[in-house]
């Protein structure tokens, strides 16, 4: 992990309320899909954990969602402004873990991190599949992007507006090689109960430092407790206490 | 420039100490620097039994700080001393400041007397004051015949230097601090953090599980400064300031209050290298305010 000053190159909506902010840097700390980075904001004490969506060298990107005063003042951020960044926090996915044809679920904010996880899959010669939740179809976004890399992308609204309607659960997810999923606790236990195969599942939880070292994130597991920090935010399947 | 003290015989090379529960057993901070720039460090605070805590959410933000509910998460002074400390004795090799919790006199007893032995402990920090724990912690540091008494019990089974930390959440801290001088503490470490709360205005409930926890950061550093300056007019063992230290000009202030050392703590959380950049620029800070020892400044304001 390092503490770096980040530039912004770009940040623009791309559904309701969520925006997509690509940020120049030292991106060499990341080592997984799945991580994280912890963005410091004026006026505020604590620091923004956001997942990452997509990085290369110098380059990483950040989807996320307004949902208070921090990310309300990150959307009006604009290009060349720096930012200080916690680079890179958890533990991310297990890209081997995946086989030939791997699930990829996530709901709302939960599908960032599946980008560069499917980019990582596909290099590797596995054929994801994604599968996508929404409220609605305004705040639907990245299926074309997943397309475009070779995925096969599913999509599934609450109000039925756009693709199927009702929860990811209600497309299939039986006969898949692993599973990954990032979302909303109750859309990660539906996906548990509704899979046949082992996975991962990427958690989120209020933080206070996000590098494990305040220990205010902590989860039972059947290994022992976990910081979803620093342990995390991703977990087995297999030891995920629900 | 010389930034050494004196803390109960033991030199620290400077007097910047990160706080307990926001540097665990040190190790994962060797990964970002090396942690021996330190003076020394409060390591997580311990109880006899492996301890969860409380459920979450246990966090919640504030302008300018931050509640924490955590409950003294930890895995027991027996895993403390056969897995943490030979960790640690890997990345740091001075003496480290030991933050023992306890449920009962008897609990405080056992735990100290089992750190005591450990030759990487250089002090004993008892937390008399976590807010976050029902029957133990803080129950004891806000009565003063409470804490003489675990003072007392300590220190008949410790050879080290014993600091007992209060809490800030009661009416007179003096008379507090002064009873546990009285029945033999080496020192005071001070402030723990202030019981706090937020309410969540969409949910219309805390924001925090527990409800309340224990409120830290810069907002409460006049806070801790003022009782720092009270308690050292008082007593005539050492005291360690803590309270929302965040800067270089923050540790010296506090020290012209009256500490020995400084502990840093909320703001570990948000800058995990807040501690070795204080520590870097000290001395230009030193230079600035006309200081050669640090060590002089020691409640200076008082003069």
């Amino acid at each position: 992990m390092i503490q770096g000053i980040y530039t912004i190159k770009e940040n623009k909506s791309i559904a309701r309320d969520v925006y997509r902010m690509v940020l120049e840097g030292d991106t060499s700390p990341i080592t997984a899909p799945g991580q994280f980075i912890n963005i410091k904001l004026e006026g505020h004490f604590l620091r923004r954990p956001i997942s990452i969506c997509d990085y290369n060298d110098g380059e990483l990107v950040i989807i996320y969602k307004v949902v208070g005063k921090g990310t309300e003042q990150m959307s009006q951020m604009t290009k060349g402004q720096a930012l200080d960044c916690l680079v890179s926090l958890g533990n991310g996915f297990s890209v081997e873990k995946g086989g030939k044809s791997p699930l990829l679920v996530g709901g709302g904010v939960g599908v960032p991190p599946l980008y560069k996880l499917a980019k990582e899959l596909i290099k590797q010669g596995a054929k994801p599949t994604a599968v996508l939740g929404f409220a609605s179809a305004e705040d639907v976004f990245y299926e074309k992007e997943l397309e475009a890399l070779g995925v096969t992308v599913k999509v599934a609204t609450a109000d039925g507006s756009y693709g199927v309607k009702g929860f990811v659960t209600d497309l299939p997810m039986k006969g898949f090689s692993y599973c990954y999923a990032c979302g909303p606790i109750p859309m990660l236990k539906a996906v548990s109960d509704h899979t046949d195969c082992s996975g991962q599942f990427s958690f989120e939880e209020r933080m206070g430092c996000g590098f494990g070292a305040c220990m205010g994130c902590s989860c039972k597991t059947k290994y022992g407790n976990k910081r979803i920090c620093k342990d995390g935010p991703v977990l087995e399947k297999e030891e995920i206490i629900w | 420039m010389v930034t050494k003290v004196d803390l109960c015989g033991i030199s620290l090379d400077n007097p910047i100490i990160p706080a307990s529960g926001t540097f665990g057993f040190g190790y994962e901070f060797a990964e970002l620097y090396d942690i021996n720039v330190l003076g020394t460090f409060s390591f997580k605070g311990t109880t006899r039994e492996a301890r969860f805590g409380n459920p979450t959410p246990r966090i919640a933000e504030c302008p300018s700080g931050m509640i924490n509910a955590v409950g003294l998460q930890n895995p027991g002074i027996d895993k403390v001393i056969n897995e943490e400390l030979p960790k640690l004795k890997e990345c740091f090799h001075k003496p480290v400041m030991a933050n023992i919790s306890g449920f009962s006199i008897e609990e405080y007893q056992e735990c100290c007397e089992k750190i005591d032995k450990e030759s990487q402990v250089g002090w004993i920090e008892v937390n008399v004051s976590c807010p976050n724990v029902k029957h133990g912690g803080m129950s004891f540091g806000t009565d003063p015949s409470a804490a003489a008494a675990v003072t007392k019990a300590v220190k008949e089974v410790t050879t080290k230097p014993v600091f007992i930390k209060l809490t800030p959440n009661v009416t007179d801290i003096v008379s507090i601090a002064k009873a546990c001088e009285e029945a033999g503490a080496d020192g005071i470490s001070m402030i723990n953090t202030m019981l706090g709360m937020r309410i969540d205005l969409k949910r219309r409930k805390p924001v925090i599980a527990n409800k309340m926890g224990g409120f830290s950061g810069s907002a409460i550093f006049p806070v801790a400064l003022r009782m720092v300056y009270q308690v050292y007019e008082a007593v005539s063992i050492p005291v360690i300031g803590m309270g929302g230290v965040s800067s270089a000009e923050d540790v010296i202030e506090m020290m012209m209050a009256g500490a020995t050392a400084v502990q840093i703590g909320a703001a570990n959380l948000v800058d995990p290298f807040v501690c070795r950049d204080i520590i870097t620029q000290l001395p230009d800070v030193m230079k600035q305010y006309g200081i050669d020892r640090l060590e002089s400044i020691i409640g200076g304001a008082h003069q």
